[in-house]
């Protein structure tokens, strides 16, 4: 018998009592951990194939099912842990890259758990969003730095495209293929519903959803999978993908099995080809080709939709963001470290890029340092994960924030990071027709609405708390926020004080 | 630095037809708002006080000493011609103490330096001022703009006003204010009203957008060393009016921009100017509680919030207008008003006098 060097991270509990033997786990496992034995009438289950989706503990009738974390341990080292052992053996049998999805895990500092936000006392009164307007309706897009009047006086309105939100949320680019259709239809419905816009991703837009059109981003990555000129014009705005941040400096990889029929028509590529989005864009090797580009869909879209240009956060964000500015680009994405993603590979994941916080704050001073900040509008990526990551990146400096992961838990997602494997319980990332119909797109566009009715409620609740009743005052305005258990450096970078000053 | 938070009382008094009128009854106004104040700081502004100096520009400056005179007055020597300097005439009272240097200069920009810069006259002046009061250390210009002049102190506003001996002054509009500051800056710099050019602006209130006006204008150049609320707005105004050319009642619109429930409402054209001075200028909207008075060569501004947190009432009498924070401001000098109203949040009052231009 071969060895075994990996040890199953998670044991499936099964409460014999409890269970009925309704084989319902067995069914709903994509992963086949659950096994009837009818010898003995009874489920048993095999541990090292559970990712921890919860799926079956979900559906179980009576209850009987819960996944624990193994209490199999190695000998206790805090530099070699049982994760970087369990690696190795990965590597040494395989031979391959790690890979894994979702958004980097790894204990590293989360700004947005350190800054706290102020509230009204005595000199300035909170305002009761159920009494007063409160409003978070904002505009993304270049503002003109001078005004013209006609012969009368008037202002003359023209103004450079622009995206009217309701809230100043978005659903981030998740590309049909790494994601269901039945995904792509509950985020379109939803931001159709909600006001906002959903981002198609790098594999174009399926035939059945340009009805959502006002609502779209259409993406076009460095692959330029399912672009032309009617997925152009069909969105209200057009995004070109230069980074992600769970993968800075690398592209994408949908392997041949998830190119179907339909993906391979949308994608516009032979069904069961891999579809590989290379590293660069490779008419993009420097600024200036990016301003081509930009004015290329310009041109191509008529200069009636705006274009946004979606970075990584990485080292040299501030000095990248300011280049984009001036390239004619409608608005900067930055997308965070701990932005999701269907599939990378774990070392890029874990160890490159930076935190959005910082990225974001020193973003939004660099481009008011150098006086271009109403140029281009700032959406903000990579983890927020709540009402208040959402208030404290607007009060960083965000115009908007773009949601992906928060979105997929509304959906049912339940972070078991195995996205990559095609194989997911909950109907959002993969393309087997039986596991997507699990995702009802009724219920979905429900859920993700419920959502960010939510947010919304939660925004203007701390807004009047502040004693704002427009989204606007508090876009970049740091002074609502103070850090704990920051250093000097962290708020200076942040451009915050620290709690009690 | 930290930012000055104040509750305050504020006056302001205009004849439409450009009558002047002594200082005595700006005075009396706000002295009717002790209890607004704390003897922390007062201030007035007055119109139409130097016509025969009324093409230059008249620079009231504080000094800690004799040295930053010196420096402020050589620096001033290299950019204007200086046609007139004094001490400004003050009166000594045991409630006004430790009183800076107070000097005037009549100046105007020097023909070559201006062509120079390749600014226009106004951009120049703005520019040195902000060069000697980041610059100079202990040299500070609290007013700037052509027959109008500023004068504050530390101190209870009618003691300063008779200090100033603003009785002997006579204008055609003038703005006052009482400050109430949670904190003590015991500087005679940091009283209201605040100034650039002839824009003055004095208010009450706190506003909740503060940082996100202060960081929106300091992009333009401007720098917000005082860290309150009204330093922020008098740049904010000095922006839109000034360089960008906005008219005031179109600042009013994008200070106390309509909810857009009311926008939505309106008629097609006005509908879509709002919605463009609100998208454009949307980081210079004002939230959180204020009513200012704005003062400006021909002219006085009132405005409130957006949901009116702030008391403030508006009296009429034939030529005259007034304005306050309290209705008993104004009838402690006119009792007999034709129309006296609160305006509503947001809703500017605008009062311009003839044939000065604005
Ligand atoms: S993989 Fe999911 S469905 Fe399968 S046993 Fe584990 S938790 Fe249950
Ligand atoms: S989308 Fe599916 S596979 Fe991916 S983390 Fe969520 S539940 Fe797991």
């Amino acid at each position: 018998m071969a060895v075994e060097y990996i040890q199953p991270e998670y044991e499936v509990v099964r409460n014999q009592e409890r269970c009925i033997v309704c084989r319902v786990c067995e069914r709903q496992c994509a992963n086949q951990v659950h096994e009837y034995l009818k010898d003995s009438n009874r489920m048993v289950a095999d541990d090292s194939k559970c990712v921890n989706c919860h799926r079956c503990v979900a559906l179980c009738p009576t209850r009987a099912l819960k996944i624990v974390k193994s209490p199999h341990t190695f000998k206790e080292n805090t530099n070699w842990s049982g994760k970087a052992i369990s690696e190795i053996y990965k590597q040494a049998e395989s031979g391959g890259v790690l890979l894994s999805s979702m958004g980097n895990p790894e204990n590293y500092p989360v700004y947005f758990d350190k800054m706290l936000l102020n509230a009204s006392q005595v000199t300035n009164p909170s305002i009761d969003p159920l009494r007063e307007p409160m409003e978070t309706r904002v505009f993304l897009g270049a503002k003109p730095e001078r005004i013209e009047r006609d012969e009368k006086g008037r202002i003359i309105r023209s103004l450079p495209p622009q995206i009217q939100l309701s809230m100043p949320v978005m659903f981030s680019a998740m590309s049909y293929g790494s994601i269901s259709y039945n995904a792509h239809e509950s985020l379109a419905r939803a931001a159709a519903e909600l006001g906002i816009l959903y981002n198609t991703g790098e594999g174009g837009l399926h035939e059945d959803l340009y009805k959502y059109g006002k609502n779209t981003i259409v993406q076009v990555a460095s692959g330029r999978f399912g672009v032309h000129k009617d997925y152009l014009e069909s969105g209200a705005a057009i995004e070109i993908k230069m980074g992600q941040g769970a993968k800075p400096g690398i592209g994408g990889h949908l392997p041949g099995e998830k190119v179907g029929m339909d993906i391979s028509r949308t994608r516009m590529i032979p069904e069961g080809t891999d579809a590989i989005s290379p590293a660069p864009h490779h008419d993009i090797y420097s600024i200036e080709d990016l301003r081509q580009l930009v004015y290329s869909l310009k041109e191509a879209t008529g200069y009636k939709k705006p274009v946004i240009v979606k970075i990584a956060a990485v080292h040299n964000v501030a000095a990248i963001a300011s280049g984009i500015a001036r390239s004619g680009a409608d608005m900067i994405a930055i997308d965070g470290f701990r932005g999701g993603t269907g599939a990378a590979p774990t070392r890029i994941r874990d160890h490159v890029g930076l935190p959005i916080e910082l990225a974001l704050a020193s973003v939004d001073k660099r481009l008011r340092d150098e006086g271009i900040r109403n140029r281009v509008s700032i959406i903000a990526g990579g983890s927020i994960r709540s009402s208040a990551d959402v208030v404290k990146a607007i009060a960083l400096g965000a115009d908007c924030v773009y949601i992906a992961t928060a979105a997929l838990v509304a959906l049912g997602c339940h972070l078991c990071r195995s996205c990559h494997t095609g194989k997911c319980n909950w109907g959002i990332a993969t393309q087997r027709p039986d596991l997507v119909k699990r995702l009802n797109p009724n219920i979905g566009f429900r859920r993700l609405v419920n959502l960010l009715t939510a947010w919304q409620h939660e925004i203007k609740e701390m807004m009047g708390g502040m004693g704002i009743n427009s989204i606007e005052a508090l876009r970049g305005n740091r002074l609502m926020l103070r850090g704990v258990g920051l250093n000097e450096k962290e708020l200076e970078i942040l451009g915050i004080k620290h709690a009690g000053e | 630095m930290y930012r000055n938070v104040s509750g305050c009382a504020i006056s302001g008094i205009i004849s439409r037809s450009g009558k002047r009128f002594s200082g005595e009854r700006i005075i009396e106004s706000v002295a009717t708002m002790r209890e607004r104040s704390n003897g922390l700081g007062g201030g007035f502004a007055a119109y139409g006080i130097y016509p025969e100096y009324k093409d230059y520009y008249a620079f009231h400056i504080f000094y800690n000493d004799n040295a930053a005179k010196k420096e402020c007055e050589t620096f001033l020597e290299e950019h204007f011609d200086i046609i007139n300097l004094s001490r400004i005439p003050t009166r000594k009272i045991p409630e006004i103490t430790d009183e800076p240097l107070i000097w005037r200069y009549f100046v105007l920009p020097l023909p070559t330096k201006l062509a120079a810069s390749q600014l226009d006259e106004r951009e120049y002046v703005v520019r040195c001022v902000f060069r000697i009061n980041t610059g100079i250390d202990g040299a500070y210009v609290f007013s700037s703009g052509k027959n109008m002049g500023v004068f504050k102190a530390v101190g209870f506003p009618e003691d300063v006003g008779r200090f100033y001996k603003l009785e002997e002054y006579e204008g055609y509009c003038f703005t006052a204010h009482g400050r109430y500051p949670t904190n003590t800056p015991g500087w005679w710099g940091g009283a209201h009203p605040f100034s650039l050019l002839d824009y003055t602006v004095v208010h009450n209130g706190e506003i909740s957008s503060y940082d996100a006006n202060r960081r929106s204008i300091e992009m333009y150049g401007y720098k917000c060393t005082l860290l309150t609320d009204t330093e922020v707005i008098a740049y904010m105004i000095d922006y839109l009016h000034r360089r960008i050319g906005l008219t005031l009642d179109e600042i009013c619109h994008v200070f106390a921009a309509p909810f857009w429930s009311t926008i939505e409402g309106k008629p097609k054209q006005e509908r879509e100017e709002l919605k463009f001075l609100r998208n454009v200028f949307s980081s210079l909207l004002i939230t959180g509680p204020f009513s200012i008075i704005v003062g400006f060569e021909g002219g006085m501004m009132a405005l409130n919030d957006r949901l009116k947190l702030r008391s403030m009432v508006v009296g009429e009498k034939d030529d005259m207008v007034y304005v306050a924070s309290e209705e008993a401001a104004i009838r402690i000098i006119q009792n007999d008003l034709d129309r006296v109203w609160s305006p509503m949040g947001g809703e500017g009052v605008i009062v311009t006098v003839e044939g000065v231009k604005n």
